[in-house]
């Protein structure tokens, strides 16, 4: 259902619009943060890298904002209905999002420590994997603030993408471990690159049925028409 | 939240001990390496959604299905003069359960309310149509002894209204006029009995000869709830009983409410929405005279079905 308009107490709206403009700059730091940590990944950037790792406190930090504008819009407020759903909405996926940052922080950790990986064909088909990771991490984010719904169930409809790309570097990995016993390392970190993607992936899939509670007080589950899981 | 993942540190040793790789990287997500799998699992029971999906106004009537209403509204209006104050209400109440009338002022809620024990009859250009039955007897026809409708459907109103008689003869009133004492102990063991139920009783036992108007608001409206029940009533009526009190008292009353509702179908009217919140299994929200959403409390204050309702309890009416 949507809020057809404003709050007869102003200041009610201009709380709920922090708690989303909150959710909104902790996306893109985290998107950002996935960006670079690949980017200096493929271009063996440690400096950068190192910034990513630095960066991730600013995360945290709105995290622990958002849970307290949260906290303090129930008591001082007591939102109800689809008001109610969005703060617990924010809450949870402020919590995931700090999560995503946490593997773009792993991501940017394993650079420094895989100086040789050039060599390793599938390191080719990771910046792909991440490009979709970070769109539906950007596009759930965008649902969240339109409560749009339908867009919430297209970001869940994509993780499929990214778990072929995981399967499929995984299958690749393996083999270039047994053909090359010298590549074990290298590859063990390219899959725990890959892994932590796959994770992005999964949250955002997460936050996409935290979406889609929010904007219809539905769960996405029991939505008329779905496919089953698979 | 920092991940406690320890890097492997041999990126140059032709085999790294995996084990440590696989055990750090386990502790974050999962038993295994090559868990590519990291679906979530399926609930091992399944919960049938079907009551609560895509609910409409008729199947929230029938959350109650199969019990047998105390009360029972079937398309009740009320016309004050030629104004139209309620438009065909139908709604059900039942015993051991609070149902909350909402809705903004002249909404006709309270209205409503009077028409389950004819409150309205007492106002000349009131004209009611439409059934309400108690325990499926018609309660509207001229048949029907106004008296004994009051006795059996208790009302309690928004400021506390003692009489201006002792405590004890506040409760003792109506089982004395009803007959419902043989004696004087018969009496006095009724009034205790009421005053107890109604949470009264320890703060003024020892001063029953005291004028009930002495008491503090908090007190006489339990006084007037004791004064209720004390007539044995099935029903109790409430109307906007909180309004005059402060949050301690208010409290009191909703503790009351919470234990009263195992004995007594109970309507209540108020504008505090966390009240009706807090009190109620049932919700129902007026507007303009109609009855626009009906529902499972909790139903109606996290999902609400209809636009109208969303908009007035979230705060969203100019």
């Amino acid at each position: 259902m949507q809020q057809a308009s404003g709050h007869t107490l102003k200041a009610f709206d201009e709380d709920i619009e922090r708690l989303r403009a909150l959710i909104s700059q902790m996306g893109g730091l985290a998107e950002h943060a996935i960006d670079e940590a690949m980017r200096c990944l493929v271009q063996r950037d440690v400096e950068g890298a190192a910034q990513v790792v630095q960066d991730d406190k600013k995360l945290d930090a709105l995290e622990i904002e958002t849970e307290r504008r949260a906290v303090q819009l129930i008591a001082l407020r007591a939102p109800m209905a689809g008001d109610l759903r969005d703060v617990v909405a924010a809450l949870k996926i402020s919590g995931v999002v700090e999560r995503i940052g946490d593997y773009a922080k792993n991501i940017a950790k394993r650079v420094p420590l895989l100086e040789n990986a050039g060599k390793i064909e599938p390191l080719s088909l990771l910046p792909e994997m991440a490009r979709i990771a970070t769109e539906m991490l950007h596009n759930v984010l965008d649902a969240f603030v339109e409560r749009d719904a339908p867009a919430a169930i297209r970001v869940c409809e994509r993780d499929n993408a990214v778990d072929d790309f995981y399967d499929s570097i995984f299958r690749a990995l393996l083999t270039h471990m047994m053909e090359n016993p010298h590549n074990i390392g290298q590859s063990a970190h390219l899959l725990f690159v890959a892994k932590n993607l796959e994770r992005v992936g999964d949250h955002a899939t997460n936050i996409a049925e935290m979406v889609y509670y929010a904007a219809t007080g539905e769960h996405m589950a029991d939505r008329p028409g779905k496919s089953p899981r698979s | 939240m920092e991940m406690k993942e320890k890097m492997p540190i041999t990126p140059t040793t032709p085999v790294p001990s995996p084990s440590a790789a696989i055990s750090a990287e386990a502790h974050e997500e999962g038993p295994s390496v090559a868990d590519d799998l990291d679906v979530v699992p399926e609930p091992a029971f399944a919960i049938d959604v079907s009551h609560h999906a895509n609910i409409d106004e008729a199947a929230a009537h029938e959350l109650d299905a199969g019990k047998e209403p105390k009360m029972s509204a079937d398309k009740v209006s009320v016309f004050y003069g030629d104004k139209q104050a309620l438009k065909d209400i139908s709604i059900k109440i039942y015993d051991d359960r609070v149902t909350a009338f909402i809705g903004p002022s002249g909404c006709g809620k309270s209205t409503f309310l009077r028409c389950l024990n004819r409150m309205n009859d007492t106002i000349p250009s009131a004209r009611v149509t439409g059934r309400i039955e108690l325990d499926n007897q018609d309660i509207t026809s001229s048949a029907m002894d106004v008296v004994q409708l009051r006795a059996r459907v208790g009302m309690v109103f928004q400021k506390p209204n003692p009489f201006p008689k002792s405590i004890f003869e506040n409760v003792a009133y109506g089982p004395r006029i009803h007959g419902l004492a043989s004696s004087k102990s018969e009496l006095e063991g009724i009034v205790e009995s009421s005053l107890k139920r109604a949470g009264l009783w320890d703060e003024v036992k020892d001063r029953l000869p005291e004028s009930g108007t002495a008491l503090s608001g908090g007190q006489q409206q339990r006084l007037c709830i004791a004064r209720a029940i004390a007539v044995d009533p099935e029903v109790i009526l409430m109307d906007e009983p909180c309004s005059a009190l402060d949050p301690i008292a208010t409290a009191k009353i909703e503790e009351l409410i919470h234990e009263l509702r195992g004995r007594y179908a109970i309507a209540i009217v108020t504008h505090n929405m966390q009240q009706a919140a807090r009190v109620s299994q049932r919700t129902a929200f007026f507007h303009l005279g109609e009855l626009v959403e009906y529902g499972k409390t909790s139903a109606i204050f996290t999902n609400p079905r209809k636009q109208r309702t969303q908009d007035y309890i979230t705060g969203r009416y100019g």
